[in-house]
């Protein structure tokens, strides 16, 4: 497999690494001191992952990952609580208000369609595949972005698992469907479940990633527990969160957003500058965290990763197939 | 009076406050310029909508005081609508005049709330007794068009909103019943005496 290189390193991201070593000196201090010394000794430096708060259950990794190693994580605190997660309520601070209400186990995916082995694959088994961390720039089409240290494997190698076929063109995604306990999904503000789905090209792709975490512990349910898809390249919306059902299909499915508004929101969502949303541009996205006059940066082709994905997309019109 | 004035002025300045607290403190969240355009949008919406009540309250109650308070809370609309201005033009748009013409142009929510803003701005301006003096029969005529500015600003509102319209039309629901208050007075004082009759035979 072809290894995949990380370009363009921001002026704002070198001069942050300083305050961003110090921070995680304090966060592993603070751990230390909180958990006691044990851990330090047990976790060898070369595999841990990117020390959270300690609020969830740690992922062990089995290896490290080069991905985005150059990038400042955005502050867990921060991705924590401003999230578009409406099945859990559709204020930024409401999903995490609520996440209690998304019960996570039992939990199981049901892989089918178009694939020789379809399934049903529980959680736990899930989580004993090999999780590594990648750290990877997120933007919103709101025009905000975050770069989150996620944990979890290639979505790619993940669905080879149940071999798809070749009329397996794409690949579709649902969200849990739970109207008593998911408080946002009493009323019909998108036409639930929310659903997503990508070309099969585009799941294959190895930056394609499926979470079960982040900051090294796994994903509390604001951020889409217990499993969700991280397609860097893309508009968040296209991260679908707490999956329950994956489905090779031959056609185009349909995603939530486009069906809502579809000027608004297309089927691939590709981070574009030049194209703006009707409603506002793109051509800047402001990064969480970073204060009041923080400012804002501007917003890269395919969110910085064009020299991964780019050819995915040779002689497409961009502005057609937004 | 003056002490009435008073206290209404300070606790108009609460909402102000609040932000400047949580900007210091880091307390406004991940996305603190977000926070400030809806805090301050909200008030200035907030505040043209109490001024818009003080007429219906006046005529359901009797009571006369708030009318003398109407410039104060009028101008603080236009206050925390200044604010909201000045948000989006400093920290949303970092001044790019360009890409801030053509927002007013291209974008019909962004044209409704600074056509909105236009209106708040002419209002501000003559609210002063020299104004009203100066237009004589005019500037009740101009004044009118505060309705026109809540309309706008609450359109404004709806079509921000990317999927959940719950909170501006409440905003749009109270617009509408402070219109319906002031519909000519017979229509208003009938049904409350119908409701006292239908309580009795019950």
């Amino acid at each position: 497999m072809r290894e995949y290189r990380y370009g363009r390193i921001k002026p704002s991201e070198i001069t942050d690494q300083q305050v961003w070593l110090k921070r995680r000196q304090l966060i592993k201090a603070g751990m230390a001191a909180g958990a006691g010394l044990l851990l330090g000794g047990a976790n060898g430096p070369a595999m841990a992952a990117i020390a959270g708060p300690g609020n969830n259950r740690k992922i062990s990794l089995s290896g490290e990952s080069v991905y985005g190693r150059t990038l400042v994580p955005t502050e867990y605190e921060h991705i924590t609580t401003y999230n578009n997660f409406y099945e859990l309520g559709y204020g930024k601070e409401a999903p995490a208000e609520n996440a209690a209400a998304l019960k996570t186990r039992p939990w199981s995916i049901k892989v089918s369609g178009e694939c020789n082995k379809p399934g049903i694959m529980d959680i736990e088994d899930i989580l004993k595949l090999d999780q590594e961390e990648r750290i990877y720039r997120f933007r919103c089409v709101e025009a905000w972005a975050m770069v989150v240290p996620w944990v979890g494997f290639s979505l790619g190698r993940f669905l080879k698992r149940f071999g798809p076929t070749s009329r397996a063109k794409f690949v579709e995604f649902e969200t849990l469907y739970d109207p008593e306990h998911l408080p946002g999904q009493k009323r019909t503000v998108l036409d639930w479940p929310y659903r997503e789905g990508l070309r099969i090209d585009e799941a294959m792709h190895p930056l394609a990633f499926m979470a079960t975490g982040l900051y090294g512990e796994v994903l509390p349910g604001q951020n889409g527990a217990p499993l969700r898809l991280v397609v860097p390249w893309k508009y968040g919306f296209k991260s679908i969160k707490s999956i329950v059902s994956i489905c090779f299909v031959e056609k185009q499915p349909l995603n939530s957003w486009n069906a809502t508004a579809a000027n608004e929101y297309g089927f691939y969502a590709n981070v574009n500058p030049k194209v703006p949303h009707p409603r506002w541009s793109q051509e800047r996205h402001r990064v969480l965290g970073k204060g009041v006059f923080g400012g804002k940066e501007d917003t890269l082709l395919f969110n910085g990763y064009a020299e991964e994905v780019a050819s995915l997309y040779s002689g497409m019109d961009l502005r057609k197939y937004f | 009076m003056t002490k009435w004035r008073i206290v209404v002025f300070l606790v108009s300045l609460l909402p102000l406050a609040a932000m400047v607290w949580g900007a210091l403190h880091d307390r406004l969240g991940a996305n603190p310029v977000e926070a400030l355009s809806h805090e301050s949008g909200s008030w200035a919406l907030r505040f043209l909508l109490i001024t818009l009540a003080i007429t219906p309250l006046r005529r359901l109650t009797g009571w006369r005081k708030p009318v003398l308070l109407r410039r104060m809370l009028g101008l603080f609309s236009f206050f925390y609508a200044c604010l909201h201005f000045l948000v989006w033009l400093w920290l949303d748009r970092e001044f790019a005049w360009g890409g801030m013409l053509a927002d007013i142009a291209t974008r019909p929510y962004i044209t409704v709330g600074f056509l909105s803003f236009l209106i708040l701005i002419a209002l501000a301006l003559t609210s002063n007794m020299f104004s009203m003096r100066r237009l004589g029969l005019r500037w009740k005529g101009l004044h009118r068009l505060v309705y026109a500015a809540a309309l706008l600003a609450i359109l404004h509102f709806i079509w921000l909103v990317k999927a959940d319209l719950m909170q501006p039309l409440i905003y749009l629901g109270v617009f509408v019943v402070l219109m319906l208050l002031r519909l000519p007075r017979k229509a208003v004082m009938r049904k409350p005496r119908r409701m006292v009759k239908k309580q009795a035979v019950a």
